[in-house]
């Protein structure tokens, strides 16, 4: 793992967790959706903090992707898993949410979990003739 | 009743979410390094690569789906309730998808992993 390999997935942390903020803020100012009219989701569209929120997870999707095209999927997910840990900051310091011990010690089991499966290999090494998946004929 | 359609929603959105995870990690994997082909071919060749996937397209379909329900979801509960339940659950169904689909190398090291995660999981969300 290099420099910038390592930097992706720190961008994969950052842009997620705090784009789900961003998210997560606009929705409170929208208020609850009704199961009902499940359309009214598109109205939230116009809040700008869920515009934000957007634009954040936008760039989200393309470092996750970059991590994703040098790394494998089982080692990406745990690796940007301390985002669970800024986003209970953001809850409690943006949000003003309540954050009990007991999900802190949830917290602390996921990091545990992190760290277990950082110190492996990033990469499961393939022959060229088993990666492509049944039934699927694509090439990229 | 919020509480049951907050956990449908959660359950929507592990399921969309993993395949969506899984259909991406797939086609980059085919791509390549990112890195390495703009080094090579430049940043064009980027750009071709990634929007010329169909199986990337699919699984940003699915992604698409579970960022809606998400989004709801985050309407009828704390951030600090779904963002973790739903990532973390994601995180498990995500391992099982790797090794079946994917054919990773999902260790003995990463089911441990997974098993404190579900542990972070039930702790985070009865609390």
């Amino acid at each position: 793992m290099t420099l910038r390999k390592y930097l992706v997935i720190l961008s994969v942390v950052f842009f997620g967790s705090v784009g789900d903020a961003f998210l997560a803020r606009g929705m409170k100012h929208t208020g609850a959706i009704d199961i009902h009219h499940l359309s009214n989701v598109f109205t939230a569209l116009a809040n700008p903090f869920v515009i934000v929120g957007i634009f954040f997870l936008l760039a989200f999707m393309s470092s996750y992707m970059t991590a994703l095209s040098f790394a494998d999927l089982t080692y990406v997910m745990p690796a940007t898993a301390i985002s669970y840990v800024v986003m209970v900051l953001l809850s409690i310091f943006w949000l003003h949410e309540h954050v009990s011990p007991q999900r802190w010690a949830g917290v602390a089991f996921i990091v545990i979990g992190v760290g277990v499966v950082a110190g492996g290999p990033s990469r499961t090494e393939h022959p060229a003739a088993q990666v492509p998946a049944r039934g699927l004929k694509e090439r990229a | 009743m919020r509480t049951y359609y907050t956990w449908l929603c959660i359950f929507t959105t592990v399921c969309t979410a993993a395949a969506g995870d899984v259909l991406v990690a797939l086609a980059m994997r085919r791509i390549g390094d990112l890195g390495e082909i703009r080094r090579r071919h430049g940043f064009f060749a980027i750009i071709l690569r990634v929007f010329s996937s169909g199986i990337l397209f699919g699984g940003v379909f699915f992604m698409a789906i579970a960022f809606f329900s998400n989004l709801i979801g985050l309407s009828w509960a704390d951030l600090s309730v779904v963002g973790p339940a739903s990532a973390a659950l994601t995180f498990v169904t995500n391992a099982l998808g790797a090794r079946f689909f994917l054919h990773e190398n999902v260790d003995r090291r990463r089911w441990l992993a997974t098993i404190f995660v579900c542990l972070g999981v039930l702790l985070l969300t009865w609390s």
